[in-house]
């Protein structure tokens, strides 16, 4: 442990320590799930990650994290229609899941809670390292989400909404979800709410082999909640992982996502979307691991930075030496709207096979002139040209999802966005 | 329709001159064919007509309907009925044809105090017109010109000429990149605009087009400046003898 004194925390920091204390009491768990919480707390303690810590870089927790609301057992979260018409939701609100669930055929639901109280989720509490700050925070307090399990070969004709609507105070879900082999799944996991929240959120996702899943982060926050997510996935043999994040909102936000391509054929995409406005900071941080040979990636985020508002994209893809063949592209573009405004990218490619093909691009551009003119020239006034374009380069990797039931409720979140800060 | 009246105009960003003392008319209903060598200012003119950034116009004026536009924007010229037809459409991805047309279409009705049309009649409108134009529908599901060819990317410039319905048309180069067919059922199409209270300003390096679209007027542009104006007959001269006749006469 640590040898050297414990620096002095931070009010954010001890509220979250003291928080532990009078929480314990009430929080679920066996022993050996008591005993990773009380590990969590201790890597707390040891103090939040600073732009010291390589993968904190752009975002010092400790120094934007300035304060950590009490948890406020009386707020009201109401659960909201889902994103795509017609999807089974499951919804935690206000920090707790519904016993009355609805029935999906071929899908077990469990609840959290109760996975925390038998201790069948000890194992999976760990959290990543020692960096792993989202994760730590996750395991101290976490009490509740769902535990939802595919049965092998079993095709959803609907999306599942698993819905994370928080009204001030705090809360920390945990969203594992095992997709069987050759199972094909579209889940829409949604983080929402009001007020000044305080949210971690983990999802562990399991893909199995042949089975293709599709999993869209849809984070709607106010401008006052802080909202840190962390999405792991482990991709079986030939499967097919789609990833699709979607920040349009928060006031500080981290969404990380660990996924390990682990079977040989298997392919994982990552579509980025980041709509950025206020005074506000958005952090998109991926590890992609190509661990076995024969995968393949692409990642492409765009952003549209307005306002004071700050961007962080972190892109780093490990290529194990065993995994040869690997084909991995990564771009990240970035609309810059303001002067005010900033965004950081870090590609990382870390490579120990010689017989790969592997990219990535940054760029940071303004609204193209000539197709402003060329908009305007048809009588469409400067605003309204400008709303075309800026949407247009979003658009664009919305529209690669293809699938209209999903392309059309995203395109609907970016009009509504557009609409308050365009 | 058209006066332009001694016209300075030069590149914002390098302060090069390109327009030395422009002047044109053009009547209603007319049709008037700018033609001259490379570099004498044709692109340059039209870009200036549409109102865009890049150039500075240093003295002069353009009156459109007796007022000048040289403080409007492209959209409010656009709106007035001035519409240029680009000789290298923008290409832009993520704008949907069919979306930019109904909000194209629905800006200038805004503009000009009348309702947004319906959807149903719009896309008859856009049916019957792209019809006209032997143009696939389908096309026009895609992003705004991106993957089409020369060739389609004029049609779908006369197809949004078209649908606009401008007072003032002026076609770049819009026969440059197309083949005999294109260029008939293109130069059908503008043909089918005229009428008595429209003038179209024809740009083009070549006579070719001149033969499909008949104009009225023809201008020799060189060096920024009209230096002769004539009837079709300067056309017909000018590609028999080329432009080195009628500059030596000006100079």
């Amino acid at each position: 442990m640590n040898i050297h004194a414990a620096p002095q925390l931070t009010p954010a920091e001890t509220a979250l320590v003291n928080a532990f204390g009078d929480r314990l009491s009430q929080l679920p768990g066996d022993g050996a799930v008591m005993i990773k919480r009380d590990n969590a707390v201790e890597q707390i303690k040891a103090g939040l990650p600073t732009k010291r810590i390589e993968a904190w870089h752009y975002t010092d927790l400790r120094r934007l994290l300035t304060s950590v609301p009490a948890f406020d057992e009386t707020a009201k979260a109401k659960a909201l229609a889902p994103v795509v018409k017609g999807s089974p939701v499951f919804a935690v609100l206000n920090g707790v899941s519904s016993a009355k669930t609805e029935k999906v055929e071929g899908v077990t639901v469990e609840r959290i809670a109760d996975k925390l109280v038998d201790g069948s989720l000890a194992a999976a509490l760990d959290p990543r390292g020692t960096d792993d700050a989202v994760g730590a925070m996750n395991t101290a307090f976490v009490a509740d989400g769902y535990f939802v399990d595919i049965a092998a070969g079993v095709v959803l004709d609907a999306p599942i909404e698993l819905q994370n609507v928080q009204a001030g105070g705090q809360t920390h879900v945990r969203l594992p979800v095992r997709v069987g082999d050759s199972a094909r799944a579209v889940f829409v996991e949604r983080q929402t709410g009001t007020g000044d929240a305080f949210v971690t959120s983990v999802a562990n996702v399991v893909v199995g082999d042949g089975a293709e899943l599709t999993w869209l982060i849809v984070q709607q926050q106010p401008d006052t909640a802080t909202y840190l997510g962390q999405f792991n996935a482990w991709i079986g043999k030939d499967a097919k992982l789609t990833v699709f994040v979607m920040n349009a909102g928060g006031k500080l936000v981290r969404q990380e996502i660990n996924v390990a391509a682990r079977g040989g054929g298997s392919k994982f995409t990552l579509r980025g979307v980041n709509l950025l406005a206020g005074d506000t900071h958005t952090d998109v941080t991926m590890v992609l691991d190509h661990a076995v040979p024969h995968t393949s990636s692409t990642e492409i985020i765009r952003n549209v930075v307005t306002g004071k508002a700050r961007g962080v994209f972190q892109g780093r893809i490990n290529v194990h030496q065993y995994a040869q063949k690997t084909d991995a592209k990564m771009a990240c573009n970035t609309l810059l709207l303001s002067d005010d405004g900033e965004f950081s990218t870090k590609p990382e490619l870390e490579i120990f096979a010689d017989d790969v093909v592997c990219g990535h691009g940054a760029t940071v551009t303004e609204i193209d002139r000539n197709h402003l003119f060329y908009l305007m020239a048809r009588g469409i006034d400067e605003k309204t040209a400008r709303g075309l374009l800026v949407k247009a380069f979003v658009a664009e990797v919305i529209e690669e999802m293809e699938d209209e039931t999903i392309v059309e409720p995203l395109e609907a979140i970016l009009d509504e966005w557009f609409a308050e800060h365009g | 329709m058209l006066e332009i009246r001694n016209l300075h105009a030069k590149i914002a960003s390098t302060g090069t001159e390109i327009i030395r003392g422009l002047n044109l008319t053009v009547n209603n209903g007319e049709v008037a064919a700018i033609m001259g060598p490379n570099g004498s200012g044709k692109s340059t003119l039209s870009y200036i007509l549409a109102g865009r950034e890049d150039y500075e116009v240093t003295d002069g004026d353009i009156l459109y309907d007796g007022e000048s536009i040289l403080e409007l924007d492209p959209a409010e010229r656009a709106a007035k009925g001035i519409f240029l037809a680009f000789q290298y459409p923008m290409e832009i991805p993520g704008v949907a044809t069919m979306e930019f047309l109904k909000v194209a279409m629905n800006a200038q009705r805004k503009a000009r105090g009348e309702d947004p049309l319906s959807i149903p009649d719009f896309i008859r409108r856009v049916k019957e017109a792209s019809a006209e134009l032997s143009m696939d529908m389908a096309m026009l599901k895609r992003p705004l010109n991106v993957g089409f060819s020369g060739g389609e990317k004029k049609r779908a410039e006369i197809l949004q000429m078209k649908l606009l319905e401008p007072k003032l048309c002026v076609l770049d180069e819009t026969d440059s990149g197309l083949d005999i067919d294109a260029l008939k059922i293109v130069s059908d199409g503008v043909n089918a605009l005229r009428s008595p209270d429209r003038s179209i300003v024809v740009i083009t390096h070549y006579q070719r087009l001149l033969e499909h679209i008949v104009p009225d007027s023809v201008h020799v542009l060189y060096k920024g400046q009209v230096i002769k104006s004539g009837d079709k007959g300067l056309a017909l001269e000018l590609e028999e003898n080329g432009y080195a006749g009628v500059i030596g006469e000006a100079a």
